[in-house]
């Protein structure tokens, strides 16, 4: 299932406007990536070229290469759609569909992919929620529109629905700074669960989050506003938040600007 | 409350005077200061004033109506007679109202689904500056008044519909519906698809401005789960501007059932009932009025404006209904996101 992302020179605008640039890592399976740095460094920005949503931006343009294991995404012929089907993404503020139930927000997924038996669906759905540690909590609501549940437990409902899919990969863009340390605790718990099942990539401006979820972190940073955003260095995270190797990294991670 | 005598602050510093605590109650009940004031009652009057407009049209409605139907010999709900001058007088409804909401029908069966199309092709679909280009002349055409739209109804559109008859007629005609023995053109389909070129601006105006508020979160949660742009525009821009759609129709509908002067070029009104769309039957009620107010009695102005509040009770029942539809699904909607 997890695949291996490996990116080389990528650089991504919006317009004529260079936002991030040269940037090149990889990312092993089955583990976390927290992707850390100052606001407007392009750390979000890098997060969506790995599924292509970047380009639904308008004047949103990338080049470069992001293999998923031995597939470039930005090759010709490359549907975004399908892309996106392979690399799920969970969004800073949660966004289930305010129209459906929760039952329907987990499946809608599955119904884009195609024709699912009632009791089919009526598995992923469970397995899903099991797996966003949500299925105690909404069992006897499914039925209820989503939009009435809490902030935690809607994100971990977009959990669910990114789930459900069965992607390769699991991109997480701030997944918890709209939540309070409750919810934030349990989403960082269930990460902790995913990674053994998805390659898992998490944009975090909580450092401290950094640290306690990701295996590897990598800090990006920008020279100055309206200059383009780089990668500084990826590494263990152990070794990143205790002995980095550029001083930017260890200056931001301690607090002396940022 | 009056803190100098306040025992749990003894060692307070020396309060000065008394009145400013009186200012602060005084304020904080609102409406002190002059501006206040004047804003309070400038507003207030308003919606006093709206309520006051509404009840007074009812109520001459109301007892102008009450006086011809008192004196009608015939049921005026279901009588197929206008002739309320004559002795005794009789008049009914029955015709109008089947007229003014089949005419009305027609329209929103044709205006919604084109004005939706257009205005998701607009916010969704056309590049900026060609939907910038299509949303100004749709501008225009609502700025067309309906007088013009009933000449152009009436020397251009009655001309040309004998082609879209024929057709109608020899695919179509054996439903009854679109059987066409030949007449002139002005019929309730005619009068309908006048009706919704007249009501597709406005419909498609308030959808576009509903369907550019989706939030964009919405639009990526569908994206980023690998649906198509017509799977987003079917999982989150329709869905959150389902009351939008609606509150359009019902203002397109309101247009439509109360249109007047295009509707009387356009029509050759009948005081009969006919289950054929392309032949004469059926009239409106605001075409009736207009047509029939001149030369009207007393006793058949009364009648006429019996008929309007017949027409103010329908747009009434219509608003009531769309916002049953709205308030039925509010659980639902995008608005608790």
């Amino acid at each position: 299932m997890a695949k291996r992302i490996d990116v080389s020179g990528l650089n991504a605008y919006y317009g004529s406007f260079l936002a991030i640039e040269d940037i090149s890592m990889t990312v092993e399976p089955r583990s976390v990536t927290a992707f850390i740095g100052p606001s407007g460094c392009g750390k979000s920005t890098f997060l969506r070229t790995l599924n292509r949503m970047h380009e639904v931006t308008p004047g949103g343009r990338v080049d470069g290469k992001v293999m998923l294991d031995d597939e470039n995404l930005y090759g010709a012929g490359i549907d975004p759609v399908a892309v996106r089907r392979e690399v799920g993404m969970v969004f800073q503020r949660p966004n289930p569909f305010p129209t459906m139930s929760v039952y329907d927000n987990v499946a809608a997924g599955l119904r884009l992919n195609g024709k699912y038996k009632k009791s089919e669906m009526d598995d992923v759905v469970e397995k899903s929620l099991r797996g966003a540690n949500l299925w105690n909590e909404v069992k006897d609501r499914l039925n209820k529109p989503g939009s009435g549940l809490s902030g935690g437990q809607q994100q971990r409902l977009c959990i669910a629905r990114a789930i459900a899919v069965e992607p390769n990969v699991l991109l997480m863009d701030e997944p918890c700074s709209a939540l309070d340390p409750i919810s934030t605790l349990a989403i960082e718990d269930l990460i902790g669960e995913l990674k053994e099942r998805f390659t898992i990539v998490i944009v975090t401006h909580n450092m401290q989050q950094a640290a306690r979820v990701s295996d590897r972190t990598a800090f990006f940073n920008l020279a100055a506003v309206g200059q383009p955003g780089k990668l500084i260095e990826i590494d263990e995270t152990e070794r990143i938040f205790s002995n980095p190797s550029v001083q930017a990294t260890e200056d931001y991670i301690s607090g002396r600007f940022g | 409350m009056d803190i100098t005598t306040d025992p749990q602050k003894p060692a307070a510093a020396p309060v000065p005077h008394q009145p400013p605590a009186k200012d602060a109650e005084r304020a904080a009940r609102g409406a002190t200061r002059p501006g206040d004031r004047i804003f309070l009652g400038l507003s207030r009057g308003s919606g006093i004033l709206v309520l006051a407009i509404m009840a007074a049209i009812a109520a001459f409605l109301t007892y102008r109506a009450w006086l011809a139907i008192s004196e009608d010999e015939a049921n005026f709900f279901t009588s197929f007679e206008w002739n309320p001058s004559g002795t005794p007088p009789e008049f009914g409804i029955a015709v109008l109202a089947f007229g003014t909401i089949v005419s009305s029908i027609i329209a929103m069966a044709i205006a919604v689904p084109i004005s939706v199309g257009i205005a998701l092709f607009i916010t969704h679909y056309a590049p900026r500056k060609l939907g910038g280009a299509i949303a100004y002349v749709i501008d225009l055409l609502a700025a067309v008044p309906s007088i013009v739209y009933g000449l152009w109804g009436a020397l251009f559109l009655v001309p040309h519909m004998d082609g879209l008859f024929g057709w109608l007629d020899e695919y179509l005609g054996w439903t009854g519906i679109f059987e066409w023995s030949g007449g002139a053109p002005r019929s309730l389909l005619t009068v309908g698809i006048l009706l919704a070129i007249m009501i597709l601006p406005i419909i498609t105006n308030v959808s576009r401005e509903v369907f550019r508020q989706v939030p964009r979160m919405h639009e990526e949660a569908a994206l980023a789960l690998g649906a198509t742009r017509w799977e987003v525009i079917r999982m989150s821009v329709i869905p959150f501007g389902r009351s939008g759609i609606i509150s359009a129709s019902m203002l397109g509908l309101g247009r439509a059932l109360g249109e007047t002067m295009a509707v009387a070029m356009v029509l050759s009104p009948t005081f009969d009932i006919n289950a054929s769309l392309l032949d004469p039957g059926g009239g409106t009620f605001a075409q009736n009025i207009a047509s029939k107010f001149n030369e009207a009695t007393v006793m058949g102005r009364d009648a006429l404006i019996a008929s309007g509040l017949v027409l103010f009770v329908i747009t009434l029942l219509v608003n009531g209904g769309a916002r049953m539809i709205i308030a039925r699904r509010k659980e639902y909607s995008g608005a608790n996101a």
